[in-house]
């Protein structure tokens, strides 16, 4: 990871070959709200599977991934069908990845290409050197249960190779939007905001920087088994830009009103301003932010853009760590996948059959919770098993509180003490670890 | 033997027995215990009944095996009731004095007994108890009995202790299913405080924790009164579940390594020791690590303790505590227990042992009898007071303000 500091010298342009690919249909639609964000030091890459679409994406380079069974129909929303277009033209992915230090995967998760290809792209960009920063949506739940599947599958996959991944929950949206929002407006907006978060994080590394955050640091802080991203950016100018940049953020509806930070377990805070950025208003932001999360760890940076002269733009992400159990099962398994990847780094071919097999399992295997325990409390043990077992992928639980069975008090009222489930077990709700 | 109002029977259906014990009354009051029946209770959650034929069927076996015992017919019992819907706070009744003299007759008493009684519940809550503390006299506290006293304003402090109706209509129902009458419903915690204390202990201050197998009870005396009581609807269930679900065994055996292998505190000769489990024909089958067994236990059972700490501590009792604390229910035989419940509530704890009865050494030496034993107290109190109905309330109905 030593081209990881590289981004924070100060000459950004040279050092960070940044590519940025947008893969499926709503993957491209984000790579086009990206690119205007984004003026130096990055390349665009469109990538799909039905031709078509990519003759929108003038001026970048296009990745059209053809193959026989798809017959230049898309994939059908079917993630396995995409990730066997992506296994056939893996010389052309790889080719497309060579030499880029950091990759960007913009897609949007549920479907066919961005969910069977991302995955796959990562794997390839990681295993040619790359940092890998995956900014995803979610879809809609009325976008049927199928969909929503799938996407929750993807991720799960996405988390276990990329270095971080930044996911938008559509859902969430719904703050944002009253009844009047037009289909295309609401996905607009989706695209939107991710973009700017990928904008966020792209002058995070690029910017000349005051405080700096290295990138694998942001990728731990990242790319942990954390259960939700919140994000929000916001700018202001004018002499008081600092309490009105603050005012704004805290009143984002998708933090809801700050209350999501207060919740949060770690929070990222980037600041860019011209060169007129005062420490004051650093410390102005910084101390709102500070007040407000109470038990999240805060990492912050700042960065000096030219072209923000009067004005000061702060891009906040915040996660929430899933259930600590589930976190562990996350551990375990990002370690697994890595391994994975040691062990077959040039011929993805058959590895990525053989994860194709673990999805199928997954979706069976995966809601069975005594398994994932199993898997999460078996440390040591499963060790020896784990280079023989060729480990089904494990659903990561989005509701906190439900992966821990409560054994005989399942069906019973639970007993609920100043917030606190009593029914878990003491040494869970403690986070008490068992040797 | 036919005499049904000196035999007393108590009923204590719990979340891991069901346990009847007839005591019988002989001509002076003094109470014997004569009989104890028990059946493992299967119908009943934390405290509460969730499969009524199950727990009849339980119940059946209790009283009949008391029955036989004690050879006696059981027509009505005193029923324990608890679960986590069960809470108790201090209320106080006021009344003015008008009469002319400004002394304080009986009728004042009666009527400021029962303006404190007047709650505003919510529909569904009975008030299972409602027990007289202590009477003020134009402010003047630590009054024990009013009468003949002058005083502009006589007010009484009580603490009552209520549930939710249907909830509690549930054990009722069960009972008199079998033909058997329910004298009264008695809070269990309650009914256990009474088998362990002594009236000076009472007098200087105590606290009574029950720790069965759903529902964890804790009853606090001071200066001679019941001060607050409340419960958890956590217990050895708890326990047996959290080390089914650490150790990953069944809960059956989870129940038998706490039984055998459990302790409340964590030492230095369990660390790294493994216990090896077999099956039915003796086959190995997994090992588990008694360290990890013992500390998901430990874990649980201090912060059972830490609640009632800190309910405690909201209410600011901790200084009227001064005779101690009593542990009884099965929670009270895991080992070492005493010793965490000293750590975490800062003062001397031990096993309650029920002295002040006489009868089956065998039944009254049993923590996990208290309840039952305190229910046959609590029955012998009520019949004491029968025969003597003739003019006003006496002895019991004035303690508990009934």
């Amino acid at each position: 990871m030593e081209n990881a500091s590289q981004p924070e010298t100060p000459q950004p342009p040279q050092a960070v070959p940044l590519k940025i690919f947008g893969v499926g249909n709503a993957g491209l639609n984000l790579l086009r709200q990206t690119a205007p964000l984004i003026s130096t030091g990055a390349v665009f890459a469109a990538v799909n599977t039905d031709a078509g679409s990519l003759e929108s994406c003038a001026g970048m380079e296009t990745l059209c991934l053809e193959s026989r069974p798809l017959r230049g129909l898309g994939t059908g929303a079917d993630p396995e069908r995409g990730r066997d277009a992506a296994e056939q033209n893996l010389p052309l992915l790889k080719s497309a990845c060579a030499g880029a230090r950091s990759v960007f995967i913009l897609a949007g998760l549920g479907g066919g290409t961005g969910t069977g290809v991302s995955p796959y792209l990562a794997r390839v960009a990681k295993d040619a050197g790359a940092l890998v920063l995956a900014f995803v949506t979610q879809p809609f739940d009325c976008e049927g249960n199928r969909r929503i599947r799938q996407a929750q599958q993807g991720l799960e996959e996405l988390r276990a190779v990329a270095d971080a991944v930044i996911c938008l929950p559509n859902q969430k949206l719904f703050r944002l939007m009253d009844e009047n929002t037009s289909v295309v407006d609401a996905f607009r907006l989706s695209d939107e905001l991710l973009a700017e978060c990928a904008a966020g994080v792209w002058r995070l590394m690029t910017s000349r920087a005051l405080i700096q955050i290295h990138f694998d640091d942001l990728c731990a802080f990242l790319g942990g088994a954390h259960g939700e991203t919140f994000f929000a950016t916001a700018d202001a100018s004018g002499p008081a830009r600092s309490a009105g940049v603050v005012e704004k953020l805290l009143s984002h509806p998708m933090l809801d009103s700050g209350a999501i930070l207060s919740e949060a377990d770690a929070v990222l805070v980037s600041i860019i301003g011209g060169s007129d950025l005062t420490i004051a208003e650093v410390n102005t932001v910084m101390k709102h932010v500070n007040d407000k999360c109470r038990r999240a760890q805060v990492l912050m940076g700042a960065a000096l853009d030219d072209s923000f002269q009067g004005r000061i733009s702060v891009t906040l992400v915040a996660t929430k760590k899933t259930e600590s159990l589930a976190a562990r099962a996350g551990l375990n398994e990002s370690e697994h996948a890595a391994g994975m990847i040691r062990e077959t780094p040039v011929s993805p071919l058959p590895h990525a059959a053989e994860s194709r097999r673990h999805a199928r399992v997954v979706s069976q295997a995966s809601d069975s919770a005594a398994d994932r325990r199993e898997e999460a409390a078996g440390g040591a043990g499963t060790r020896g098993r784990r280079g023989t077992r060729t480990g089904p992928r494990l659903r990561q639980g989005q509701l906190p509180l439900e992966i821990v069975s409560k054994g005989r008090f399942d069906k019973s009222e639970p007993t609920i003490h100043k917030g606190e489930d009593l029914d878990v077990p003491t040494y869970i709700r403690r986070g008490v670890a068992l040797n | 033997m036919f005499d049904s109002s000196s035999i007393i029977v108590g009923l204590e259906v719990g979340t891991s027995k069901v346990c009847a014990v007839v005591g019988e009354m002989n001509a002076d009051g003094a109470l014997n215990i004569v009989g104890l029946g028990q059946a493992r209770s299967r119908g009943v959650r934390k405290g509460e009944i969730c499969d009524a034929p199950k727990a009849e069927e339980d119940i059946r076996n209790a009283i009949v095996e008391a029955e036989n015992m004690a050879d006696v017919e059981i027509r009505s019992v005193y029923l324990g009731v608890t679960g986590g819907h069960i809470r108790g706070f201090n209320n106080r009744g006021v009344h003015p004095i008008v009469s002319a003299d400004r002394e304080i007759s009986e009728d004042d008493v009666q009527d400021v007994i029962k303006n404190a009684k007047t709650i505003n519940l919510p529909a569904q809550n009975h008030v299972i108890h409602a027990i007289r503390q202590h009477f003020l006299v134009d402010g003047q506290d630590g009054i024990t009995n009013p009468v003949g006293m002058l005083g502009s304003r006589v007010e009484v402090d009580v603490h009552v202790v209520h549930g939710n109706l249907n909830r509690l209509q549930n054990a009722i129902r069960s009972v008199k299913g079998l033909q058997i009458e329910v004298d009264e419903i008695v809070f269990t915690g309650l009914a256990s405080s009474l088998a362990l204390l002594t009236n000076e202990q009472k007098e200087l201050g105590a606290l009574v924790i029950d720790m069965g197998g759903g529902t964890t009870e804790y009853v606090v005396y001071a200066d001679g009164v019941i001060k607050h009581v409340g419960v958890l609807a956590v217990g050895g269930d708890h326990v047996s579940n959290d080390l089914a679900y650490g150790l990953k065994v069944p809960l059956g055996r989870a129940e038998q390594l706490k039984i055998e292998h459990g302790s409340a505190v964590v030492d230095e000769e369990c660390k790294g020791q493994n216990l090896s489990l077999t099956s039915e024909v003796g086959l190995p089958l997994k090992t588990v690590n008694l360290e990890n067994l013992r500390r998901i236990m430990a874990l649980r059972i201090e912060e059972i303790f830490q609640l009632i700490a800190q309910d405690l501590e909201q209410f600011e009792l901790f200084d009227y505590i001064r005779a101690g604390v009593f542990l009884c229910g099965g929670g009270a035989r895991i080992p070492n227990i005493a010793r965490v419940a000293e750590n975490v509530l800062g003062m001397p704890v031990s096993i309650g042992r029920t002295n002040s009865i006489s009868g089956l050494k065998s039944a009254l030496d049993q923590p996990e009898f208290a309840a039952a034993i305190g229910l046959v107290k609590f029955g012998s109190f009520q019949q004491r007071k029968r025969p003597g109905r003739i003019g006003l309330t006496d002895g019991l109905r004035r303690i508990f303000g009934r």
